[in-house]
């Protein structure tokens, strides 16, 4: 048997995919919260805790593309396409809120309310139509030909819009143990007590979203609600459940990195539990991932640069964690 | 919006978000270049205006870098959103050529532009220099595969249809397709240029304002020497260029030369201006010069080139276009070589620093490297209409099938947060520039002492007392 080139590269992307939701995640959770801190100070200190690497955590979804556009040239065709408006608004608040966080460093004070605005702004947007994105794609897409052929807003459905509010939620959780993490004080206080409803919100919304898939989707339900399957996949939804109580727990109590890791291995098992209910198909409901594949050429080639390029990343992203590891405090900047 | 069909509402956003982001690497290109070459003679000469000079160009170098970044984003996702029909058809070949880009661009980010922005200080200046020349020739290695993609799609070779879809048979023939090397030339001289003579109006703005330091002394004068050496080799390299389109896609010379007949056994005149006409097939006003079109386009004087009237009309490019972006493009790669050669004149007259007319005209070439770079895209790009894979697969059958009201609504979304995003953005970097470099003194560049407290990422390696508001 040969080495099936389609499953690495479904493997690489749904790795790249992750990085880029947990790691984007946390320092677009700042955005989303920091409407909620009037206080300047505090503002910047959640700002300077992210500032050193989040421009990094963007180089996933770069790559993500790219490596679609290489690896499944069909899914890459027919999801962009069907998500045009979704991925455009995106993109949009990506880009403005990355501008926003550098130039708030360097504009006048007069400028700077301008420039915070743009930032949580531009978080909003961007993580809602991520979750739009991501609803619709569990939604499925009409296919035919190798072409998208449903309508420019098929992607607006109430099961979409809910995952848009779902996702903004579960970055902003991200966001508040980040800071928990990173901070000390009254700002750690505030982010701690922050953290809780949003961590009971996020566990609602991922019971509505977990019952409302299989119901809204055959397959999905016989995926799960089938023996042996139930028994192999149970401890993804127990394990949510524990993560969230867990994660209430260290809130409460003393804990530093605990809700940060805890939010994490939550936003991990619901990654692997869409994971169980859409595999292998690239394009839902349909199309799996060795339809979509692209010659094994184009796949072995783009795979050499691959192996040998992401450890090399991966390596320089832990370091760059590592060198700004710790507490960021008030007007130190970073360290 | 304004009748426009989704098609050319897809062709405009694409051509206005790709022309918007090609600006920032063709700098980037051309300044990482320059800053190796700077930190070379600093190590070598130990002259401080060589390291003044480092820091002043790489602060403003890690803002444009920033810039290219974030316009990149878009692209990398566009061709799927407007054009799904050329990915699912193409991206077997394409796909993984942008992946190598992709991968490059950030091999060089995870390891060597920390250094180069931030090591001044933390690392020796062997190493130093190590890293802007591993910078230098990243840039390089990300245009390579660019280029191979693009230069693909103008004449491809290597790949087989199977089902619909491009196979690559031999990656070696897709990425040295026939006309890979005059293009990666062609484009790595433009952005070499390009960043000369921005560097060279921003001196002689400073000289204009009467602040002639050595350091912006010798930035005039490195950019003339770069300017005079550049400009008669990128003439050079454009017309092989130019031999292999006729010989590839002689569709394309015809309509940017606006020639219309063929004419077996007569010489073909050059068009220098004119109105071409795609209705009436005529190229209207026409001021000839006799055989000079033969000997350019041919090196004979009695060399032929098919006239467009030999191609059916629904595979001619448009000539009322290309016709007169072509000769921007070669009327400014004219000016530049007059302003080399004036250069000269005056170095070796001793008056280069002096002559204010001189200066005023190197200030007004300016963006004429970028203007030319944009030209010439659009030269090509138009030129291989109708096709997006040339001869393979039309751009009407690549596009997406979106409603032209949706499209309407995303490119002027594009339009008026490009606007406002990289007008911010170049306004700061022209801010930076006008600040001039640091003279001397000071042994470290200013975002090393002013900022050290910073995040190791591009934009953090301008200075801070520079707001980037537009006023």
């Amino acid at each position: 048997m040969g080495v099936d080139l389609p499953m690495i590269w479904a493997l690489i992307i749904a790795f790249g995919l992750m990085m880029y939701v947990i790691m984007d995640g946390f320092d677009l959770g700042i955005g989303i919260l920091s409407p909620f801190v009037r206080d300047r100070e505090d503002r910047d200190l959640m700002v300077n805790t992210v500032a050193p690497v989040w421009d990094g955590n963007e180089t996933w979804l770069v790559l993500g593309g790219a490596a679609l556009l290489a690896a499944f040239p069909l899914a890459y065709s027919v999801i962009l396409s069907a998500l045009y408006l979704p991925l455009v608004l995106m993109l949009a608040g990506l880009i403005w809120r990355g501008v926003a966080f550098e130039f708030r460093f360097k504009a006048d004070e007069a400028h700077r309310p301008f420039w915070d605005k743009a930032f949580a702004w531009g978080s909003y947007i961007a993580t809602f139509f991520q979750g739009v994105a991501l609803g619709s794609f569990i939604n499925g897409f009409k296919v035919e030909d190798g072409a998208f052929v449903g309508g420019a807003f098929d992607w607006v459905t109430p099961f979409s819009l809910f995952t848009g509010l779902g996702l903004l939620v579960a970055y902003a959780l991200l966001g508040a143990t980040w800071l928990v993490m990173k901070t000390e004080g009254a700002l750690q206080r505030r982010m701690r007590e922050l953290a809780k409803p949003v961590v009971l919100g996020l566990l609602a919304l991922i019971g509505v979203v977990s019952l409302w898939t299989p119901f809204a989707h055959a397959d999905v339900a016989a995926r799960w609600f089938v023996l042996p399957n139930m028994l192999f996949f149970a401890p993804v939804p127990i394990l949510v459940v524990l993560a969230t109580w867990a994660i209430l727990r260290s809130l409460a109590g003393d804990g530093h990195t605990a809700p940060f890791v805890l939010s994490l291995l939550l936003l991990f098992l619901g990654y692997t539990g869409l994971g169980i209910s859409l595999w292998p198909h690239i394009i839902p409901p349909v199309v799996s991932i060795w339809q979509a594949a692209s010659p094994p050429q184009s796949q072995g080639f783009a795979l050499v640069g691959a192996l040998f390029i992401i450890p090399f990343i991966l390596m320089y992203t832990a370091w760059s964690y590592y060198v700004f590891r710790g507490k960021v405090r008030a007007g130190e900047g970073y360290h | 919006m304004f009748g426009l069909t989704a098609l050319e509402l897809s062709r405009i956003q694409f051509g206005f978000t790709v022309s918007f982001h090609i600006l920032f690497p063709a700098i980037t290109i051309g300044m990482a270049s320059y800053l190796a070459v700077l930190e070379g003679l600093w190590l070598w000469r130990k002259q401080s205006v060589y390291r003044d000079l480092y820091h002043f160009w790489s602060g403003i170098f890690a803002v444009n870098f920033g810039m290219g970044v974030v316009s990149g984003l878009v692209m990398a996702y566009q061709f799927g959103t407007n054009w799904s029909r050329f990915s699912s058809f193409a991206g077997s070949i394409t796909g993984p050529l942008l992946s190598y880009e992709v991968l490059s661009a950030f091999f060089l980010e995870a390891g060597f532009l920390g250094v180069m922005l931030f090591g001044w200080r933390k690392v020796g200046p062997g190493l130093h220099f190590f890293a802007t020349i591993m910078v230098a020739i990243g840039t390089l290695i990300s245009a390579t595969w660019i280029l191979a993609s693009n230069s693909w799609m103008q004449t491809p070779q290597g790949y087989q249809i199977i089902g619909g879809q491009v196979v690559p048979v031999d990656w070696l023939k897709v990425i040295f397709n026939p006309s890979f090397p005059y293009r990666l030339v062609h484009m790595t001289l433009a952005a070499y240029l390009s960043t000369a003579l921005f560097v060279g109006a921003s001196g002689a703005w400073h000289i204009l304002r009467g602040r002639s330091t050595p350091a912006v002394r010798t930035m005039v004068s490195m950019a003339m020497w770069m300017v005079l050496i550049t400009a008669p080799i990128q003439i050079l390299a454009g017309d092989a260029h130019g031999l292999n389109t006729l010989k590839y896609q002689p569709a394309k010379i015809a309509a940017l030369e606006g020639h219309w007949e063929s004419t077996p056994g007569q010489s073909v005149p050059l068009i220098l201006f004119g109105l071409p006409d795609m209705q009436a097939e005529i190229t209207r006003y026409a001021l000839e010069v006799p055989y000079l079109g033969s000997l350019i386009l041919t090196h004979d004087l009695h060399g032929q080139i098919p006239g467009l009237k030999s191609f059916a009309p629904q595979d001619r490019p448009n000539s009322t276009i290309i016709f007169f972006t072509f000769r921007i493009m070669v009327g400014l790669g004219l000016l530049m070589l007059l302003l080399g050669l004036w250069a000269l004149v005056l170095r070796i007259r001793r008056s280069l620093f002096e002559t204010r007319l001189f200066l005023r005209f190197a200030v007004l070439m300016g963006p004429a490297g970028l203007i030319a770079l944009l030209a010439g895209w659009l030269t090509t790009e138009i030129g291989r209409q109708p096709w997006v894979v040339y001869g393979v697969l039309r751009t009407r059958d690549a596009v997406s099938n979106h409603p032209a009201s949706v499209v309407s609504m995303t490119l002027a979304l594009f339009m008026v947060m490009y606007l406002a995003v990289f007008g911010t953005g170049v306004s700061y970097m022209i801010k930076l520039v006008a600040k001039g470099p640091q003279e001397g003194a000071d042994e470290e560049p200013p975002h090393d002492k002013d900022q050290a407290l910073r995040p190791a990422r591009p934009l953090s390696a301008a200075r801070d007392d520079v707001d980037p508001a537009i006023r």
